[in-house]
C-alpha cells in the first residue's frame, strides 16, 4: 500500500518538473481557427497561425522550445491560473478583470469591433443604434459581448450569444440574425467564407490581444513583455502580422505606444469587491434560471407525451409501428444529445429556421421521449394481466383499459425513474447553451469569466439547481409514499 | 341454440394449449336462473371453460351462445360482439383483481360511469346499495390491499353486478373463505338467483355445490363427465372422476 503511494507520488513529481526550463507551455484553441491558431491543413499534427509564430518567438526569446496546450476559449483564464500552462494566448483579450486576476503581458495586437451585416443591410444596418430591436449575435466572455450586454440597454439591440463565432455569420446569412458584433480579424475571416455578407469600417469598439499567466508569475510575464517589445521594435511581429494578411494601418502607432512603453509598467490594479460585483450579477443569474426552469419543464411535458405515445405504440401498435418506435428509441438513445440539438437548430437551418428555444425544447423534450417511453413500456407491461382482465369483463375498451386501469397504475410504477430522469434533464438542458440559449450555467461561465472567479458564481449557480431539482424530488416522494400505499 | 329457457349453451367446445388439449369437446347449457356448480379437480378445464365464455380466452372449436351472442372458434371476438356479450356476463375471479389504484367504491362506479354512462351521483348510490346488501358497505373508502380476502370478494360481486349482467361467472369463490364464511356466500348467490340472476360457479368444495346449487356439472380432463341435480348427483356418484373429486379434502 505505501508502496504504491510512493510510486504515485513519484509519478506526481515527475509530472510536476514539466513545469520546467526547457519548456515553455502556452495554452491557446486550436478551434479558434486561422489566423489565430488552427490545425495544419498540409499536416493537421502541426499547428500554425499568427498567435502560434508569435508564441514561438516569446518561447525563443526566453530560450525556451514552445510547447501547446489546448484548451477551451472561455477557460483559458482558469487554465492558466491552476498551472496547465505558463502562458496562454489565442485572441485573448485586454480587460479589466484579466487585469485583476492574472498577470498579463502587454498587449501584442489591436483589434477593432466591427459589425458584420448583409450586404443588403449594408445601408440600413451602420451602427448599433441602427439596430434597435434587432437581433445581433457574438461570442460569450469577449469584449464585444459586454459591448453589446450594455447595447441592449443603451440601444436597444437584442443579444444573442454564441460559443463559437463561426456559426454567428452563418445564421446572419440565414437571417436568424441581423448583425454580428466580433473582432475585426474574425470578421474578415467569415467574409471570406460566407458569401452575401457586408463588414462596417467604423469601429464599435478597440480591443488588445494580450497573453495571461497565473497572478504569482509576474517574473516570467516581465520576461515576456521584454521579448515582445524587442519583436516589435525589429519587425518580428509585424512580419508575422503581414504574413497572416492581419497587418493595418492601426498597427504602426499602436506599436508605438506600447513598444516605447517603458520596460516596468504596472497596471495598479484597482480592488474590487467581488461581492458587490456578485450582488450585481443576481438577476442576471435568476432570469438565467427561470430560462432552465421553464425549459425543463416543457421539455419533460414534451418528453411525457411523447415518451407515453411511443410507449402506447410500441405496446400496442402493430409490426410496422413497433419498428419505427423502436428505430426511434435506439437512435435517439444512441446519439448524444449534443449532435441532435446541432442538427435541429443549424443542420435543419436550411429546411426549417427554428428559433433557438424551439430548438432547444424539441431537442432535448425528443431526446429524453426516448428513455421516458423505455419506463412507460417496462412499467405497462408490469401491470398485471388481471387487472386488464377484470377491466375488459367490465366491458372497458381496449382505450378505456389503457387510460383508467392500465395507464394510472404504470404511472405509479414509473414515477421514481421519471423523477430521476427530470433532475438529470434539469441539468442536461445547460447543453442548450450550444445554439445560444443563455440558461444557468451558461450565464454563471459567463458570471465567473467577468470576474475572474468560479467561487462565488459556482456557489449561487449550484445553489439555484439545488432549490429547482430538491423541490422536485420532494414532490416525487410525497407521491411516491401515498401511491406505495396504494399498490402494495 | 338458446332453445328452452337456456341464457347460456356451450357446444363442443375444444381449446388447445400447444399440443395438449384442455378442453375436448364441453356441452353445457345453463337455464335462466340457476345456480350450476361447475366441479372437478385442479387441472380439469373449469375456469378455461369461464374464460371462454368471458371471452378472455380463444378457443379451437365449437360454439358458446351467451342470451342470443355467439362465440366461435378462432381469435377472441371483434369489439362489437364482446361489447355485447360483456352486457350479458360478468366475473368474478378467483384472486378478485381489484384495480390496485382504486379505493372499493371508485372499484365499483368504474363501469357505470365509463361503459354505461350513469351519473356519477347515481352509479354511487346504487354501488352503495349493492355493498350494503353484500356487508361492505363500511369499506367504501378503503384500497383493495386493506381488505381480506372475504370483503374483497364481496366487492368483487358488487363491482361486477353493477353492469347487472344476467349472468355472472364465478372462478373458484369459496377458495379464499373459511367454511364459516362460506356458507354466508352461499346465501348470497341464492339471494342473486332469486333476483333473476344466473350463476355458474366452479367450486371443489361439494358441500358448498350440495348446500347451496341447483345443478353440478363435473368436468374431468376437459370433458363433461357427469351432470344433474346437486344433491342427486353428489349422493350418488356414477363416474369414477366424481368419487375421486368426494374424496379428495374439501380445501
Amino acid at each position: 500500500m505505501s508502496r504504491s503511494l510512493a510510486v504515485l507520488l513519484a509519478i506526481f513529481a515527475a509530472l510536476a518538473a514539466r513545469a520546467d526550463d526547457a519548456v515553455l507551455r502556452w495554452g491557446g484553441d486550436a478551434e479558434g481557427g486561422a489566423p489565430f491558431v488552427e490545425a495544419d491543413p498540409g499536416d493537421p499534427s502541426k499547428l500554425r497561425g499568427f498567435d502560434v509564430e508569435v508564441a514561438n518567438e516569446i518561447a525563443k526569446g526566453l530560450g525556451k522550445r514552445p510547447e501547446f496546450v489546448q484548451v477551451a476559449f472561455q477557460e483559458i483564464d482558469q487554465s492558466v491560473q491552476r498551472g496547465d500552462f505558463e502562458i496562454g494566448m489565442s485572441g485573448v483579450e485586454d480587460t479589466p478583470a484579466r487585469r485583476r486576476e492574472l498577470s498579463a503581458t502587454i498587449p501584442y495586437f489591436e483589434f477593432h469591433e466591427v459589425l458584420t451585416v448583409r450586404d443588403a443591410d449594408r445601408n440600413r444596418f451602420r451602427t448599433l443604434a441602427d439596430l434597435r430591436g434587432h437581433r445581433v449575435g457574438t461570442l460569450t466572455g469577449t469584449i464585444a459581448y459586454e459591448r453589446l450586454l450594455a447595447a441592449q440597454a443603451k440601444e436597444g439591440v437584442v443579444l444573442v450569444a454564441y460559443d463559437d463565432d463561426v456559426h454567428p455569420y452563418s445564421d446572419v446569412h440565414e437571417g436568424r440574425l441581423d448583425a454580428v458584433l466580433l473582432d475585426n480579424i474574425i470578421a474578415a475571416r467569415a467574409m471570406r467564407r460566407t458569401p452575401g455578407l457586408y463588414t462596417q469600417s467604423a469601429p464599435v469598439a478597440t480591443g488588445h490581444y494580450i497573453g495571461v499567466l497565473a497572478k504569482s508569475n509576474t517574473a516570467l510575464r516581465d520576461r515576456v513583455n521584454e521579448v515582445l517589445r524587442a519583436r516589435m521594435r525589429d519587425g518580428t511581429l509585424e512580419r508575422i502580422y503581414r504574413k497572416w494578411g492581419i497587418w493595418d494601418d492601426y498597427q504602426p502607432a499602436f506599436f508605438a505606444g506600447v513598444g516605447a512603453a517603458a520596460p516596468t509598467r504596472e497596471e495598479a490594479a484597482p480592488t474590487v469587491d467581488k461581492t458587490k460585483i456578485a450582488l450585481a450579477y443576481i438577476p442576471a443569474l435568476l432570469k438565467a434560471s427561470v430560462i432552465t426552469i421553464v425549459l425543463s419543464c416543457a421539455a419533460m411535458a414534451l418528453a411525457i407525451f411523447v415518451g407515453v405515445m411511443i410507449a402506447s405504440g410500441r405496446v400496442y401498435g402493430n409490426a410496422l409501428v413497433r419498428a419505427v418506435l423502436t428505430a426511434y428509441v435506439e437512435v435517439v438513445r444512441g446519439t448524444p444529445v449534443l449532435l441532435q440539438l446541432f442538427v435541429l437548430y443549424y443542420g435543419l437551418s436550411a429546411v426549417i429556421r427554428l428559433p433557438a428555444f424551439v430548438a432547444a425544447l424539441l431537442g432535448l423534450g425528443l431526446n429524453y421521449a426516448a428513455y421516458e417511453s423505455e419506463i412507460y413500456r417496462g412499467a405497462l407491461e408490469a401491470v398485471g394481466r388481471g387487472q386488464l382482465e377484470a377491466a375488459r369483463t367490465l366491458g372497458l375498451t381496449e382505450m378505456q383499459v389503457l387510460r383508467l386501469v392500465r395507464g394510472p397504475q404504470a404511472f405509479r410504477l414509473a414515477l421514481p425513474p421519471m423523477t430521476n430522469d427530470f433532475v438529470a434533464l434539469l441539468k442536461d438542458s445547460s447543453l442548450v447553451s450550444v445554439i445560444t440559449v443563455i440558461e444557468l450555467t451558461k450565464q454563471t461561465q459567463i458570471f465567473a469569466a467577468n470576474i475572474g472567479s468560479w467561487v462565488i458564481p459556482g456557489v449561487l449557480c449550484a445553489a439555484l439547481y439545488l432549490a429547482m431539482s430538491l423541490p422536485l424530488s420532494r414532490l416525487a416522494g410525497v407521491l411516491e409514499t401515498r401511491w406505495r400505499a396504494a399498490t402494495e | 341454440m338458446s332453445g328452452n329457457g337456456a341464457i347460456l349453451t356451450v357446444d363442443a367446445l375444444r381449446l388447445l394449449r400447444g399440443t395438449r388439449e384442455v378442453l375436448r369437446g364441453v356441452s353445457l347449457s345453463v337455464r335462466r336462473g340457476e345456480l350450476v356448480a361447475l366441479m372437478g379437480l385442479s387441472g380439469g378445464g373449469k375456469t378455461t371453460v369461464l374464460r371462454s365464455v368471458a371471452a378472455l380466452e380463444p378457443f379451437d372449436a365449437g360454439t358458446i351462445d351467451v342470451d342470443g351472442v355467439v362465440l366461435r372458434a378462432g381469435p377472441l371476438p371483434p369489439r362489437i360482439v364482446a361489447k355485447e356479450l360483456r352486457k350479458r356476463v360478468g366475473m368474478v375471479f378467483q384472486l378478485h383483481y381489484l384495480f390496485e389504484h382504486l379505493t372499493v367504491l371508485q372499484n365499483v362506479v368504474l363501469a357505470p360511469v365509463h361503459v354505461a354512462h350513469v351519473a356519477l351521483a347515481d352509479a354511487q348510490k346504487r354501488a352503495m346499495e349493492l355493498l350494503e346488501a353484500l356487508g361492505v358497505a363500511h369499506r367504501v373508502n378503503a384500497l383493495p390491499r386493506e381488505l381480506s380476502g372475504g370483503e374483497a370478494q364481496r366487492v368483487a360481486i358488487a363491482r361486477a353486478m353493477a353492469m347487472e349482467p344476467p349472468l355472472l361467472l364465478m372462478d373458484e369463490p369459496t377458495a379464499s373463505l373459511d367454511p364459516a364464511r362460506r356458507g354466508e356466500l352461499g346465501e348470497t348467490l341464492v339471494e342473486l338467483t332469486k333476483g333473476g340472476r344466473t350463476l355458474v360457479v366452479t367450486t371443489h368444495d361439494d358441500d358448498f355445490a350440495r348446500a347451496f346449487a341447483n345443478r353440478v356439472v363435473i368436468l374431468a380432463d376437459g370433458e363433461v363427465v357427469e351432470e344433474g341435480d346437486a344433491r342427486a348427483v353428489l349422493s350418488n356418484p356414477q363416474h369414477p372422476a366424481t368419487r375421486r373429486l368426494l374424496q379428495a379434502p374439501a380445501s
